[in-house]
């Protein structure tokens, strides 16, 4: 497809979704606004198939990939109870961070040494904050679902070991934006898994919402940041949109 | 795309997501952070870019992976946000 009209058809996905949050956040309008985001998503996910960088390659597996996180997505979507549904959100959001954390590994194992100094800082931050964003919503999932207990879990120097991992997490953040090697990334996914389980483990039961709340803007960002890398406009806007009305 | 487009979006973006939900109910805090949800599910196009460019097995089945939970994320959270804001009218049909 023309690259100019495939940019022109993505800003309308990105109107969508600005439309739909402005939706949202009026009772008469908020459906209308969800709306409105689904038709944007649905453009968007369908528009990536035309672009003129698109290779057509491993297509039937990637629409396989999706019908198959339909089927789970939809039915668990319907099924949950009413009383249920914050955990869910919590679970969703835990996938999405998920995502981001293994698009940023995937296209630096891809990009290799070509990435310029920014990538890989984007994609450092999107390993990170993605990894913790999907163990934290993990934790939060299992609180809210009784899993596990509600009350906050505060283990002898907690504070000292999770100021630790964070130290430990900056510090390989570090030695992965100058030595560039799979494995030190690696370790860096796994100290910040760690970090998010830390991290969420001392939070009552009244608080999990905010943490919900900002555990969702942690994942707009990272989808912010690989939109940067990917060179993706579309990921940029809806990504900094979500991670700002993560502030309310 | 140069990088300081990409970063001029992002700022403006910010800006833009700041000022409208600034003015959010508080009864409605819950669906609008159900559909924020949603929306960054968009991670998807992210994951079917990377898996369509995908060189080793390895790339392949990491990013399949991602399409497959990016797609939970987007769809599952537009049903649930969905749903949400149905229970909403239902009670205020009720307050009638």
């Amino acid at each position: 497809m023309n690259t100019f009209l495939y940019d022109l058809i993505g800003l309308a996905a990105g109107v969508c979704f600005i439309l739909a949050l402005k939706g949202l956040s009026h009772p008469r309008t908020a459906r209308r606004g969800n709306t409105l985001g689904a038709i944007g998503a649905t453009i968007a996910t369908v528009l990536v198939f035309f672009s003129s960088e698109n290779e057509h390659r491993n297509l039937p597996l990637i629409l396989g990939a999706i019908a198959f996180g339909v089927l789970v997505g939809v039915p668990a979507a319907r099924k949950v109870q009413m009383t249920q549904m914050p955990q869910l959100v919590a679970l969703f959001n835990g996938v999405g961070g998920g995502a981001a954390a293994l698009v940023a590994i995937v296209e630096y194992l891809h990009l290799g040494t070509e990435a310029t100094t920014a990538e890989v800082i984007a994609t450092v931050f999107t390993v990170v904050v993605g990894c913790i964003s999907f163990s934290g919503s993990i934790i939060t999932f299992l609180k809210l679902q009784e899993l596990m207990t509600t009350r906050p879990v505060i283990f002898p120097a907690g504070r000292f070991i999770i100021a630790a991992t964070l130290a430990a997490v900056i510090g390989v953040a570090g030695w992965v934006i100058a030595a560039l090697g799979t494995t030190p990334l690696l370790i860096l996914a796994g100290l910040s898994l760690l970090f998010g389980v830390l991290f969420v483990l001392p939070v009552g039961g009244a608080d999990v919402p905010i943490v919900i709340s900002l555990l969702n803007a942690f994942t707009g960002l990272t989808v912010a940041a690989s939109g940067y890398v990917l060179q993706a406009t579309l990921l940029i806007i809806a990504g900094t949109l979500v991670g700002a009305s993560g502030t309310i | 795309m140069e990088a300081i487009a990409l970063i001029s979006i992002f700022v403006l973006a910010v800006f833009v997501g700041f000022e409208v939900v600034s003015k959010v109910s508080s009864t409605l805090h819950t669906p609008l952070m159900s559909g924020a949800n949603a929306i960054h599910g968009i991670i998807l196009v992210g994951a079917i870019i990377v898996a369509d460019h995908a060189k080793t097995n390895l790339e392949l089945i990491l990013s399949i992976l991602a399409v497959v939970l990016a797609t939970i994320n987007m769809v599952g959270g537009f049903v649930v946000t969905d749903r949400m804001l149905e229970m909403f009218k239902g009670k205020k049909k009720e307050g009638k």
